[in-house]
């Protein structure tokens, strides 16, 4: 089984999110790049499908030369080869049609992305990358399991969780439960050495139109002081909640 | 031409999220000087979408679509849009909607923003304004293709409600083959899901156990309110996974959002910091939740949060 892990290169979530030029870039500057956090628990799995699977397994990102060390880190964790395409992005619609494109020309059986990045947070990606190459497409998924060509997953939903049925090629959005937080991995010493030797290759583009752009960021209103109300008066809680918020 | 929305209903009723949906459609259409169509999927009773600014109502009624499957439904909004030359279509942020959204974006070969807490700001370029980097930013994004999809986030828009009548018309599109396959259903159907609620009530590790969580599902039934956790309570089995909020967890966009035992680490605030009003119960007046609340108790929550609950029904009681 050929498997291709969609590695999104996302600021560390403790990160200050400032703007550059007026309001129109993200400002990377002190800002700590990893791996967006639901794609380490798709990467943790595609391990487990090595190890016991025999899976091969490529990590793929769409971006400019500065996503390497994320990439670098995901071969030291165990991946066999990694690919990026070398283009900066510009939305999630570009970036599913250079996935599509890698994923197609490399014939992969699974491809595992994550339900969605937590800078964007489009949740775009995976959806639109299972349609253009017309594979089967499970998100939210929680667990996923494969024998031969027919996979069984869970995803959540809403009010619960559901098992659904299915075969590969096929595309899933992964996040926390695919693994056990304790199976996640950090890289140690070996890894890092031998992830140095592993092939990275690079691609050029192949599209250059975007059916989006982000024209100009905005951070909230900075919020006023809280309101304490006192632990032995809360029917003043009471009435702040129904006259002056009227949420209840 | 006109605006398309997908009208969400679960065993035939319309969920809140379609109403709000409805209602930013009817926004949409205003500003490109166009009407509303919605798509109803075995919905009951449809009228109700007219007091919403709805002008026509596709009901789709066909068995094959009793349960949710996202290729499915993505092709009977796609012709839908197809049939009636829609300029927009506006979804809403349950996990179906961003199921299926992407795929009918491909369909449609339409640019897709999702997490839209506004009505556009412009219509030339059409202009939207979203939540990113989990809601420490906003970002305004521009749709440059024929046809945009707007997946508006929940409690954002609001309801709004005007005087209309909406004209019905049956859809039957063709239904395409599908791969996924849906074997078995496990969801908790007498509880208010957190994607719904207008009031969650959530609790962190504060509460010392699971033994405790009684007053907790209490005062979130005084509430009509769903229940969520923290990361820690979940990972601890004191909860179930699928109550866990953040930025790991589900999403929260609720009117008002109570976290008792949270200390309020950033990556739970990434996501429930969508929610309109918050207010914390803790012991620690440190506690960082209380810089991201609107209100604050400085308090044990095994005093406080019984007090509440009392209080709360005397409240009700009196304003029934
Ligand atoms: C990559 C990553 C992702 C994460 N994702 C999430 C996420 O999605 N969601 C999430 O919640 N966390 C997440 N976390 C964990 C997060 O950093 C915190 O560890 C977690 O939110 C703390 O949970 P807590 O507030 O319940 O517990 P604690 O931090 O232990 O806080 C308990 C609070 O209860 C108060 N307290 C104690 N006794 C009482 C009492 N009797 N009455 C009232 N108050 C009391 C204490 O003062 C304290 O503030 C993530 C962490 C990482 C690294
Ligand atoms: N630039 C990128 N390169 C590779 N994979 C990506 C990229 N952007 C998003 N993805 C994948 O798509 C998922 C969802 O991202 P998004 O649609 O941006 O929320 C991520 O978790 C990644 O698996």
């Amino acid at each position: 089984m050929k498997i291709l892990v969609c590695i999104s290169h996302v600021p560390d979530t403790t990160s200050k999110i400032n703007f550059t030029d007026n309001d129109s870039k993200f400002d990377t500057n002190g800002v700590q790049f990893v791996i967006n956090p639901n794609d380490e628990f798709g990467l943790t799995r595609a391990m487990w499908f090595k190890e016991k699977q025999g899976a091969i397994v490529t990590v793929v990102n769409v971006g400019g030369i500065e996503t390497e060390p994320t990439l670098r880190k995901a071969l030291a964790i165990g991946a066999d080869s990694a690919i990026r395409v070398n283009t900066d992005a510009k939305d999630g619609f570009h970036v599913a049609k250079e996935l599509a494109k890698v994923a197609k020309d490399g014939a992969y059986d699974l491809v595992i992305a994550g339900r969605e990045s937590i800078d964007y947070n489009g949740g775009m990606v995976p959806g639109m990358l299972a349609s253009l190459i017309d594979a089967n497409f499970v998100t939210n998924c929680i667990h996923l399991e494969i024998e031969g060509t027919t996979a069984k997953a869970t995803r959540e939903i809403d009010s619960g969780k559901e098992t659904v049925s299915t075969t590969l090629p096929l595309v899933i959005g992964g996040q926390k439960g695919l693994v056990e937080e304790n199976d996640l991995r950090i890289p140690n010493m070996r890894g890092i050495m031998m992830a140095r030797k592993k092939p990275l290759t690079v691609l050029d583009p192949t599209y250059s139109t975007t059916e989006t752009a982000a024209v100009k960021f905005e951070k909230p209103a900075p919020k006023g002081a809280v309101k304490l109300v006192d632990a032995g008066n809360l029917d003043e809680l009471i009435s702040l909640l129904h006259n002056e918020a009227k949420v209840i | 031409m006109s605006v398309l929305v997908y009208t969400e209903s679960e065993k035939g009723k319309f969920k809140k999220t379609a109403l709000e949906v409805a209602s930013y459609a009817k926004a949409v259409a205003n500003l490109l000087g166009t009407t509303v169509t919605a798509v109803t999927i075995n919905a009951n009773e449809t009228s109700e979408l007219g007091n919403y600014g709805v002008d026509k109502v596709l009901k789709v009624s066909n068995s094959a679509l009793d349960t949710f499957n996202a290729k499915s439904y993505a092709a009977v909004l796609e012709q839908a849009a197809k049939n009636e030359g829609a300029e927009a279509v506006i979804v809403s942020s349950s996990a179906d909607s961003k199921y299926l959204a992407p795929l009918l974006a491909i369909g449609l070969e339409a640019g897709y923003a999702s997490n839209v807490v506004e009505a556009p700001s412009s219509a030339s370029p059409f202009t939207v304004k979203r939540t990113a980097f989990t809601n420490k930013a906003f970002n305004f994004t521009t749709i440059n293709t024929a046809i945009k999809i707007v997946g508006v986030s929940n409690n954002s828009f609001g309801i709004v409600e005007t005087s209309g009548s909406a004209s019905m018309e049956e859809f039957a599109p063709s239904l395409p083959s599908v791969g996924v396959h849906l074997e078995a259903v496990d969801k908790a159907s007498d509880k208010v899901t957190i994607a719904d609620a207008e009031i969650v009530v959530s609790a962190g590790r504060g509460l010392k156990g699971p033994e405790n969580w009684g007053m907790i599902e209490e005062l979130a039934d005084v509430l009509g309110a769903a229940t969520a956790c923290s990361k820690p309570v979940s990972d601890l089995g004191w909860r179930p996974h699928g109550e866990h909020v953040g930025q790991t967890g589900k999403p929260v966009a609720s009117n008002l959002y109570i976290a008792i035992g949270i200390s309020g680490a950033i990556q739970h605030l990434a996501g429930i910091n969508a929610s309109k009003v918050k207010v914390v119960v803790n012991t620690d007046p440190e506690a960082p939740f209380f810089k991201a609340a609107d209100y604050g108790v400085v308090g044990d929550a095994f005093e406080v949060v019984p007090q509440l609950i009392e209080k709360l029904k005397a409240f009700k009681a009196s304003n029934a």
